[in-house]
């Protein structure tokens, strides 16, 4: 709605002085919080010219910890789609399941710390199920597979949260549309209930992408650090950093920033495919 | 039956010593150091000697693996089943803990190497601005109404932990042990520092970069890695009348390195922790090293200053920490007062 649209009534901010202002301080906060910083990155990581970057960049560690940090992405992000499609389809075509949701928003809202604590005392050599998988001569903790494990735990419920709205709001007419003309389970989730949510089941991809390549808490409990083997990005940066290494900590920072800007330009992207 | 196990173990284990590497065989093709957060760049170039001196004893390829964090994290992973064939930690305690809560070390780990398994040490030294404009000598003048000085915070950091001890032995010896004069003049000295952040690179930054502060308490090896990165031209060290020798630990750690067969190149890493090659790269990193030879060289770096140990004024670590760190202790009397003032 415009300001100058007719028949409205006025309201604070709509003189020209305060919208100006309004917008002013908008554009400040702007700057001085989100462009600076981002910027500062950029020009502390090519402090020391571009070979200085490079060099910093290509370093096996940072190397390994951009790698390792792509890897448990992709399978998290696999991993959630599969589930978040499970639970949304369960939760909209289901009555009674609450409990699920309760469970599927808790990561949501405890500390990704706490979620690392919890895995490291079920599967940490003094934890509930440790010794039996010491026994075993199973690791989990302390390997790439427990910082798979907690960024999954982290990020569960984004894909699921992303859906559940939007198949409770479509309901279930048209698959059974699909199933009365004939159609199996799977063709109709392959030819209805999947083209109808494709957009969303996306986005909560990218999302789910972003959050767990900037996971830094839970995975900081349960990756034991050792680098080129269980440092993942924000680890490798946090590293760099406490051992006086600002150019390497800011290039690899770079490179952490540049992965989070895509994944926004795709979020933007998807957005605007939705809405038209 | 444990105790006997462990006996075994142990001399077994001097009995390697005593070999010294020439005639032993990895079993393993890496080893894990787990280390301390800033002791990166250190063990790196340790670890490249290492390689090269176990190659040419030994004909074997071998990889050192390297975990960094603050010590208390490492121990409580370690703990946890984090695989560390060796531990090289800059605080006691922590190593203490593996013993205490994990059996995973016999309780006499200290005395398996040369000076309490030490193989070099730093203390509490004091990094002032150009020119030292307020004059800053001695622990006294922390205690001055002009000098703030930065430190961080003793409850959650180890290094902090040093100065904090440093200033009690200093105030215990200027009032002919007297614990309650000592007791205040640390709590003169607390209540003047402007912020405690959580670690030790935390307040670095704060003196450093916010120029917060007349003078920054912390190892004398932390200032050269200060040097490093900002240039030494806006500072300078002074080292103070007395101070407190913080020793950096090092252990096997045998449950593991046992299970995994690693016990020969693991004892051969800590040995050669002591050696003069490695002495002479531990002391370019800003550490006061244990080798004659080494440490004649580069006297010229490291003034001769009287130190303490925790062992002599404090009984040991485990008798510092419950009376002066444990919550209601006397550290947590000092710091209240001085923070209402």
């Amino acid at each position: 709605m415009r300001p100058d649209m007719p028949g409205r009534p006025a309201r604070v901010g709509d003189g020209p002085v305060a919208r100006r202002v309004l917008i002013g301080l908008a554009c400040l906060l702007t700057l001085a919080f989100l462009v600076a910083p981002i910027a500062l990155i950029f020009t502390q990581a090519l402090a020391a010219g571009p070979e200085g970057y490079l060099r910093a960049i290509t370093d096996g560690d940072t190397l390994h910890a951009i790698v390792l940090t792509l890897t448990t992405a992709a399978i998290v992000v696999l991993i959630n789609m599969l589930f978040g499609l499970a639970a949304a389809w369960a939760l909209s075509r289901f009555r009674g399941p609450a409990l699920l949701l309760v469970v599927i928003e808790l990561p949501y809202s405890i500390s990704p710390i706490v979620g690392g604590v919890m895995y490291l005392l079920l599967y940490g050599n003094q934890g509930l199920f440790g010794p039996w998988l010491a026994a075993h001569d199973i690791r989990l903790m302390f390997t790439p597979a427990a910082i798979i494990l907690v960024t999954l735990f982290i990020t569960s419920p984004f894909v699921a949260r992303e859906l559940l709205p939007l198949m409770q709001a479509q309901g279930i007419d048209e698959e059974e549309a699909a199933l009365s003309l004939g159609a199996g389970f799977w063709r109709t989730m392959t030819d209805v209930t999947l083209p109808n949510v494709k957009w969303a089941l996306l986005y909560g991809a990218i999302l789910c992408t972003a959050r767990s390549i900037g996971e830094f808490g839970g995975v900081s409990v349960v990756s034991g650090n050792v680098r080129g083997q269980t440092n993942t990005l924000p680890l490798q940066i946090e590293l760099l950093y406490n051992d006086y290494n600002a150019t390497g900590a800011f290039a690899a920072a770079t490179t952490l920033t540049l992965l989070a800007l895509a994944t926004i330009g795709a979020k933007m992207l998807l957005e605007r495919r939705r809405t038209a | 039956m444990r105790r006997r196990h462990l006996a075994a173990g142990l001399a077994s284990a001097s009995a390697l010593a005593a070999l010294h590497f020439k005639q032993a065989r990895a079993e393993v093709s890496t080893i894990l150091n787990v280390s301390y957060d800033v002791g990166r760049e250190l063990f790196t170039a340790i670890d490249i000697a290492f390689v090269k001196a176990w190659k040419t004893k030994t004909g074997q390829d071998i990889k050192v693996d390297q975990s960094y964090g603050g010590t208390s994290k490492q121990a409580r992973a370690i703990l946890e089943g984090l695989q560390a064939d060796v531990v090289t930690f800059n605080q006691v305690t922590d190593i203490q803990i593996l013993h205490d809560r994990g059996q995973l070390i016999p309780a006499n780990w200290q005395s398996r190497l040369p000076y309490n398994s030490s193989p070099f040490y730093s203390l509490p030294a004091f990094l002032v601005r150009k020119g030292n404009p307020k004059a800053i000598k001695d622990w006294d003048d922390l205690t001055r109404d002009d000098v703030q000085p930065v430190f961080p915070n003793p409850k959650t950091s180890g290094n902090a932990r040093y100065t904090y001890l440093a200033a009690f032995a200093y105030g215990l010896e200027h009032n002919g042990g007297d614990e309650t004069k000592a007791e205040a003049f640390v709590a003169k000295l607390l209540g003047n520092v402007p912020v405690f952040d959580t670690g030790g690179r935390g307040s670095t930054t704060t003196f450093v970069e916010r120029e917060i502060g007349d003078v920054l308490v912390t190892f004398e090896a932390e200032m050269h890695g200060v040097a490093r990165e900002y240039g030494d031209a806006g500072f300078e060290i002074v080292l103070p009348s007395m101070s407190i020798e913080a020793d950096f630990p090092v252990t096997l750690v045998d449950r593991v390195v046992d299970a995994r067969g690693s016990r020969d190149v693991s004892s051969a890493y800590l040995e050669f922790l002591y050696q003069p090659e490695a002495q002479e790269i531990i002391a370019g990193f800003g550490n006061r090293v244990r080798d004659d030879e080494v440490a004649k060289a580069h006297a010229g770096d490291f003034p001769a200053v009287r130190l303490v140990t925790v062992e002599q004024v404090f009984g040991g670590w485990g008798r510092a920490e419950s009376e002066h760190f444990a919550d209601g202790g006397l550290f947590d009397r000092a710091f209240s007062p001085g923070r209402q003032r």
